[in-house]
Order: C-alpha cells, then sequence, then structure tokens
C-alpha cells in the first residue's frame, strides 16, 4: 500500500475516533491490505494524537487468547499504542459518552522498572524489568462499524483499544504466580466469569515478550515506567449506563470501574 | 424430599439394579424418565440413595460425597436451583500419578475441583459458607472423572442423580492447605491434556465460592436425614468444563496455590 494510502486511512481513523463514530472496514476497501500495511495506518492514527498532545505511555496486546485468534482469522497476537488520554484509575467512573461500542477485558497490567529491548527476550527477562503488576480494565472500542473486524482492520484501529483502568494494588511476580493466578470478573455484584492467567500465552509474561521481541525487531524498545496490558483473561463483558465492573487477580487484589451515560453507536 | 416421591418401591429397586448394571458393566442406558416420565428429582435420590445402600452392603466404604451442576450455566441448562449430589466410596478413588482404565468406564469425562477434608461433622437445614469453613481441616485438589451412564448425553436431572450425579471415579493429590490461608474465590486453574491446555477458570466459577456448594449439599443431605461425618472428603464442583478423555490421554491439572494433580487413561 503506497504511503499516500496508508496516512489517508491513518487520518481516517483518527477523525473517526475524534468524532465518535465509525467507518467501514478496510479489508473490504482494500482487499490486499496487509498486516504490515494495517500497523504502518496504526503509527499514522496513533502519530495524529500525539500531535494533538497525547503521550505514549505504553503498548497493549492483544489477540491472545485461541477464540479471539480463530474469530479475526491470525495464529499470533497484535499490539497497539496505550496514549495519555487512555488512563483511569480504580474507582473512576468512564462516561460512555466519550466511547463508541466499549467491551471491557479483565487483564493484568505489567509495569516496567527497567527498559526491555528485544529480539531475545524471554518471559524471565520480563519478570526482572517488572516494576510490579496490576489488576486491569482495558475498554476496548471499534471506530469499526459494528466490530466488523479482522486482524488487518482491528490492527490498523490501533488494536481496537479505547481506554484503560489500572487496580492500585501492586504486585510482585516474583511472590505472585501469574500463570495460575485466578481472574473472577464481576458485573453489579453478580459473577460474570471466571478465569486464569495462562489464558494468555499460557503466561501473561510470555505475552509481553512476544511483544517485546515483535518491537524489537522493529526497533522500538520497551521504557521503563511503561504500561503492558498483557491480554485479556476473560469473556468480552458488556457494559451500560450504570453498570458497575470488579476484576479480582487471585492472590493481587481487584479493580474496579463504573460507567455512565451512552456510547456513541 | 419425600413428599415428591411418585415411584414405588418396587420401581425403585428395578432402577437400582438398572443403574447397578450400568455402572458396573459399563454400558450405556436410556434414561430413566423414558420409562418413568413423572419421576422426580426426589424419586432420582431414593434410586441414588438405595444404590448406596447396596455398595455399602457389597463392602464399599463412603468416604464422601460430590456436588455437580455447580455452575450458573449448567443450572440454567438444567432448570434448577441448587447444584445435584451424589456419594463417593473408596472403590471410585484412584491414586495420583496413576494408570486409570476406562475399560469399565462409558464416555469419561475430567473437570478440575477444589475438594474439602473435614474435621468436625456437618449438618443441615441452614449450613452456611462460614460452617463449612469451621469445619474443615484441609482443602486439596482434585480431578473427577464423571461417566454419565445414559446413551448420547441425552438425560435429565432426575435421571442424573439417580445415576449417581455421573459419579466414576476421582483422584485427589497436590497439596493440602488450610482453607483460611487462601482466596477460594479466585484460585485460578487450568486443564491440560497431553500438553495442551484445554480448560481454564477461577474457583469463583462454583457458586461464586466453593464453600457456598458445600453448604449447599449440607443442606442437600439434611432432607434425606443424612449429615458428613468428621473426615468426609467432599468435592465441590466442576471449575472447568468437563473434557472427555480416552486411552493414551495424559491429564494434569495445575491450581494456585495447590499444586497439581496428574492421571493418565489406558485400556
Amino acid at each position: 500500500m503506497d504511503d499516500n494510502k496508508i496516512t489517508q486511512y491513518g487520518d481516517e481513523l483518527y477523525e473517526a475516533w475524534l468524532a465518535r463514530r465509525t467507518v467501514p472496514p478496510l479489508r473490504e476497501r482494500e482487499p490486499d491490505i496487509t498486516i504490515e500495511d494495517a500497523y504502518r495506518i496504526q503509527e499514522r492514527f496513533v502519530a495524529r494524537r500525539v500531535a494533538a498532545g497525547e503521550t505514549i505511555v505504553g503498548k497493549k496486546i492483544g489477540a491472545t487468547s485461541k477464540p479471539v485468534q480463530d474469530f479475526l482469522g491470525v495464529y499470533q497476537p497484535d499490539f497497539g499504542m496505550l496514549t495519555s488520554g487512555m488512563v483511569y484509575q480504580e474507582g473512576d467512573t468512564i462516561d460512555l459518552g466519550t466511547l463508541i461500542q466499549p467491551k471491557a477485558e479483565a487483564e493484568l497490567a505489567f509495569v516496567l522498572k527497567q527498559d526491555l529491548q528485544g529480539p531475545g527476550v524471554t518471559a524471565m527477562d520480563v519478570i526482572r524489568a517488572t516494576d510490579y503488576v496490576l489488576a486491569c480494565f482495558e475498554i476496548v472500542d471499534s471506530r469499526v462499524t459494528d466490530w466488523n473486524i479482522k486482524i488487518q482492520d482491528t490492527v490498523a484501529d490501533n488494536a481496537s483499544c479505547g481506554v484503560y483502568v489500572l487496580g492500585r494494588t501492586k504486585g510482585d511476580p516474583r511472590k505472585l504466580d501469574i500463570t495460575l493466578a485466578g481472574m473472577l470478573v464481576e458485573k453489579n455484584g453478580e459473577l460474570f466469569s471466571t478465569g486464569v492467567g495462562a489464558a494468555v500465552q499460557g503466561s501473561p509474561a510470555n505475552a509481553v515478550a512476544w511483544l517485546a521481541n515483535t518491537l524489537g525487531t522493529l526497533g522500538i524498545p520497551f521504557k521503563a515506567g511503561e504500561v503492558i496490558l498483557s491480554g485479556s483473561q476473560s469473556a468480552l463483558v458488556p457494559v451500560a449506563d450504570g453498570d458497575e465492573l470488579v476484576c479480582t487477580v487471585g492472590g493481587l487484589g481487584s479493580c474496579r470501574v463504573k460507567f455512565s451515560g451512552r456510547s456513541a453507536a | 424430599m419425600k413428599a415428591n416421591l411418585t415411584l414405588a418401591r418396587e420401581d425403585i429397586v428395578r432402577l437400582c439394579e438398572r443403574v447397578e448394571g450400568a455402572q458396573t458393566r459399563a454400558y450405556a442406558i436410556p434414561k430413566l424418565t423414558d420409562e418413568y416420565p413423572a419421576m422426580t428429582i426426589a424419586d432420582g435420590y431414593a434410586v441414588q440413595s438405595e444404590l448406596r445402600r447396596r455398595f455399602i452392603a457389597q463392602g464399599h466404604r463412603l468416604v464422601g460425597w460430590k456436588a455437580g451442576l455447580t455452575s450458573k450455566a449448567k443450572m440454567q441448562q438444567m432448570g434448577v436451583d441448587v447444584p445435584s449430589i451424589g456419594f463417593l466410596t473408596d472403590r471410585m478413588a484412584r491414586p495420583e500419578n496413576s494408570a486409570i482404565s476406562t475399560c469399565d468406564l462409558v464416555h469419561p469425562r475430567v473437570e478440575c475441583e477444589v475438594a474439602f477434608v473435614l474435621k468436625k461433622e456437618l449438618r443441615g437445614p441452614g449450613c452456611s459458607r462460614e460452617d463449612v469453613l469451621a469445619a474443615t481441616d484441609y482443602v486439596v485438589p482434585a480431578v473427577e472423572i464423571i461417566d454419565s451412564r445414559f446413551s448420547g448425553f441425552k438425560f435429565d436431572l432426575a435421571s442424573v442423580v439417580a445415576d449417581n450425579g455421573s459419579s466414576a471415579r476421582f483422584v485427589a493429590g497436590g497439596r493440602a492447605r488450610y482453607a483460611e490461608e487462601l482466596d477460594l474465590r479466585t484460585l485460578g486453574v487450568v486443564l491440560e491434556k497431553n500438553g495442551e491446555m484445554v480448560a481454564m477458570g477461577a474457583s469463583g466459577a462454583v457458586l461464586g465460592h466453593p464453600t457456598e456448594a458445600i453448604a449447599m449439599l449440607v443442606n442437600i443431605l439434611a432432607e434425606m436425614d443424612e449429615h458428613l461425618p468428621a473426615g468426609s472428603f467432599v468435592m465441590s464442583g466442576g471449575i472447568t468444563e468437563a473434557v472427555a478423555v480416552k486411552p493414551g490421554d495424559n491429564v494434569v491439572a495445575r491450581f494456585q496455590e495447590l499444586g497439581s494433580v496428574s492421571m493418565r487413561f489406558v485400556e
């Protein structure tokens, strides 16, 4: 795909995000679009957000479970960029009016204390470089109409990243079994679903290592202080006005978030 | 529970003999409600009690009980709001890391559970989660091998209860722990078959908390004038979905804080 088109689609997604409206799937308009093209479009989309004043504060890993990979038609995860405008804290209320067609996923977030530069990074390096882990919700959102996505569509759309909420209790991955830690998701006081760290690439640390290596081949390091969302351990949770979600990671702690208002789509 | 009995004593004995034959000689039978459409859950428990009486008379030792249908999804599927229960004997127990024969099973499936071992007796009605914790000596990880004896997995709750809640074999192992040292809601579990993860979850999938399933089990027992004596081994219900196994399969269940339980299946 030529540079003009990359810029055009990146701008289109940025404008859609800004105006909270959706665009038709890119793959239907560009049947030959590759995953590499999609990452270049993502780069443009994110660059527009940065040019408008945000900073990159971390990365997210998506498509880490087999059911999601089967749905998207890929056999590896994908990634997107976390920007300063996406961050919420435990206990916050998210205005759904700022989103288009949001859904929540419960995850483990890694906060790094050292840079991590792939390739050659292993899960052990990830634990060594991790300052702490947090229970976290990622609120995924799609700028593509009706979530009609395949891998190219979601990658171009910054891996369908919306906003994210970090828990407050810090866990040391040297004390916590991040692979076997259970994940409990409750919606409005009722159990919604359960999961476990291993659901993410065998261990969330494997997913983080995968991304360090993938970005490493592009010359992009993880920086100390960055937040890495390691991938969903739960089923997607639909959210609406008045909903309250809590996710609890066994041996770590929980993350609570509320929602108000109405999303755009 | 006795109030809802529709089966005459001779029918209960007949159905018990049918279930006993299917269990001991490993063959599938049609669901019992095909012949007794009005059969109730109380009738199912009457057949199960007769089966328990017979096994004990044959020298089997009652070691404990199990709760089944403990996830919301399964309960909704069966149209009930309480779990089902079944009894466990020494003949169903298999050691950790052993070879388990499938030739005396119909269509075995495995699921991961948290099991409780009691230091004090538990009696209903009115048994609560707190009562369960106070009576618990320790918890251990377990794999239940369930085996519905009904053809084509076609069954209803009354038939399943009569078939002792599909109980067949169980393997307890891993690491014993004091319940109060753990958060029993959030223990992560991974079930692996032949090195591949096939089912996952957290222990809260069982009625929000596995002790809730034990409390309900004790209250169901009370309706049958039964209780859990000290020393009982009680399985609280599947955290993961049940996964089919066949000869040649290796199964490992990995539990947060509780270690793992492994076994292999042979002809």
